[in-house]
């Protein structure tokens, strides 16, 4: 495969064709047939998608316009296309969490952010690729072949939620749902020159996303710019009584602080992760640069020092595979997905979790299974979650001098295809900058901010305190209209 | 504290059910260790009076009304299980045969 580049993600943006469907000047049919014939066009080399659910995404698209024509509203993401990671339960329609475990899955249900997206208005085009289970920083930890990163076709698109990312950098859909554990929303739309925001934890229900590491893992959404994420963003959050994580106060308006600019915002550089070892120094020189940016916007920009962060991968690697090592209990032939059949049940489990899980997830059930057993679970669980107050105290004393922090996203741009493969440590090492958030519960965004090495994108990562999105989206939109 | 031994990982594969092949306890074991090696860092710190946080946001005793509500359906439910029987989740015996 080459480098070739088919980056595609300047369309109409989702703003301007929910306005055009709701106001009849388009046919939400016609949006979702230009997304689909991109498709068809280029997905073959991206391989953004596992599925793509044309038939009744027409059919969602014939019943927004008819509802318009009815005088009816469709809602604010009216017929605008959405692309789902397939960890995010669909009723009657294949979720398989790129996983031979879950092949051929169908839910009895719907994940509560797919009621909202259709409540909404919006059509879901499909389910996209991801690393097995959401474990992995390249989406090559795929059972059904790795995604290509649309600016150069060689290259990963980061992951795990590489295939949403990819989705919305090469056309095929303006909007797409991730989730974010340790920066797998964040650090793929990085690598792929799109924006991607997880959420507070909490803000969003998590019914109905399979659950990875379940005190870290939310999803949120990837989008062109930063409006669109924030209108997407809008219309999943809120409380869920299905999902006793769901935080009961009402999500902030978004949309109404877009435009506010930073003038007096208190802007922090994080100096561990913008200085640290193995940091590209194209990524430090656009984080500092985006600093300059919001000073020239009227912000007050200073150095900050968050000590414990560095502390945060090797506590994310000890907390996240120790939940999932439980969380992923459950793929053993009996209820749901793939099962090797033996003479007795503990043989089929066996057999069943052997055949099915790929081998990044079995590193991880192992590791977990060990940071939680009997002699160890002090030294290494117990522990990191210590380490996650630590990361939440050295925050709560940045956000008393700071509204909002930057840092690099990722390290690196986008990388090539198998570079990081076979030592799992490097490959963990791209989420040094994300995990942070997801050990606090903190929200942060990724805008794309000019380009590094092999002209490849580069995101300047924006982080603010819990239910900060407002003011955070406020510095994103203005870092934004800034970007080189 | 020493480094994770082979016996160590075939011993959590066993508690996980993943069999794995000789060769690939070799390849395990060494990944493992390494990013165990990583987590020195964390291990080495004094953080005995720094409370443990198992969670990001502090609710506590989520409660609903103990009411009857609708559920999933239950033959959709078990039309997706890999096999049924009588309205139920069927698998092989579970102690099998005497070996």
């Amino acid at each position: 495969m080459t480098s070739e580049n088919v980056a595609h993600a300047g369309g109409t943006s989702a703003h301007a064709i929910a306005a055009a469907v709701r106001n009849g000047a388009s046919l939400a049919v016609d949006v979702l047939d230009e997304h689909l014939a991109r498709i068809s066009q280029a997905d073959e080399r991206v391989h953004a998608f596992n599925l793509v659910t044309a038939e009744a995404a027409r059919e969602e698209a014939l019943a927004v316009d008819r509802r318009v024509v009815a005088g009816e509203d469709p809602g604010p993401l009216a017929g605008v296309p959405v692309a789902l990671k397939d960890n995010l339960c669909t009723h009657g329609v294949e979720t398989t969490c790129s996983s031979r475990v879950l092949e051929g899955w169908r839910p009895p249900y719907d994940a509560t952010v797919v009621d909202r997206l259709r409540a909404a208005g919006a059509i879901v085009v499909g389910k996209t690729n991801l690393d097995e289970f959401a474990m992995g920083s390249s989406t090559e930890n795929s059972a059904f072949g790795a995604t290509r990163n649309p600016h150069a076709l060689d290259r990963v698109p980061g992951g795990s939620s590489g295939g949403s990312a990819a989705a919305v950098a090469a056309g095929f859909a303006p909007l797409a749902l991730g989730s974010d554990t340790g920066g797998s929303i964040r650090q793929p739309a990085a690598l792929c020159g799109v924006v991607g925001a997880k959420p507070t934890y909490g803000a969003v229900s998590r019914y109905g996303l399979v659950a990875f590491a379940s005190s870290l893992d939310q999803i949120g959404p990837f989008a062109a710019n930063v409006a669109d994420a924030a209108l997407l963003l809008e219309a999943i959050a809120g409380h869920d009584a299905r999902d006793a994580t769901s935080i009961p106060e009402p999500f902030p308006s978004l949309a109404s602080h877009l435009d506010r600019g930073v003038e007096g915002l208190r802007v922090g550089v994080i100096s561990e992760l913008t200085e640290a070892d193995g940091i590209e120094v194209e990524v430090s020189e656009r984080v500092r640069e985006a600093a300059t940016a919001l000073e020239k916007a009227g912000a007050v920009v200073d150095e900050v020092s968050v000590p414990s962060t560095m502390y945060g991968l090797s506590a994310y690697y000890l907390i996240a595979p120790a939940e999932a090592s439980s969380n992923l209990a459950r793929y053993d032939g009996v209820r749901y997905g793939l099962r090797v059949d033996a003479a007795t049940t503990g043989d089929m489990y066996d057999r069943t979790r052997t055949a099915g899980l790929g081998a990044e997830v079995k590193r991880r059930i192992m590791l977990g299974t060990y940071a939680l057993s009997a002699g160890y679970y002090d030294a290494f669980y117990g522990k990191a979650q210590r380490v996650r107050t630590l990361i939440l105290r050295d925050f709560e004393a940045a956000y008393e001098r700071f509204d909002v922090l930057l840092s690099p996203t990722s390290p690196c741009v986008a990388f090539p295809l198998g570079a990081k493969a076979a030592d799992p440590l490097t490959m963990y090492l791209n989420d040094v900058c994300t995990i942070p958030s997801n050990l606090a519960g903190h929200p942060a965004i990724s805008v794309p901010f000019g380009t590094g090495a092999g002209g490849l994108p580069v995101g300047v990562q924006v982080l603010a305190p819990a239910l900060g999105e407002a003011t955070m989206f406020q510095a994103a939109a203005a870092l934004e209209s800034s970007a080189p | 504290m020493a480094d994770i031994t082979r016996d160590d990982v075939a011993h959590v594969a066993r508690l996980a059910r993943i069999e794995l092949t000789e060769e690939e306890l070799d390849t395990f074991t060494g990944q493992l260790a390494k990013v165990l090696q990583h987590a020195r860092d964390v291990e080495a710190l004094d953080v005995s009076d720094v409370p443990p946080t198992a969670h990001p946001y502090p609710l506590t005793n989520v409660l609903r009304p103990d009411e009857v509500q609708p559920s999933l359906d239950r033959d959709e439910v078990l039309a997706a299980a890999p096999a049924a029987e009588a309205g139920q989740f069927s698998v092989p015996p579970v102690l099998g045969e005497a070996p």
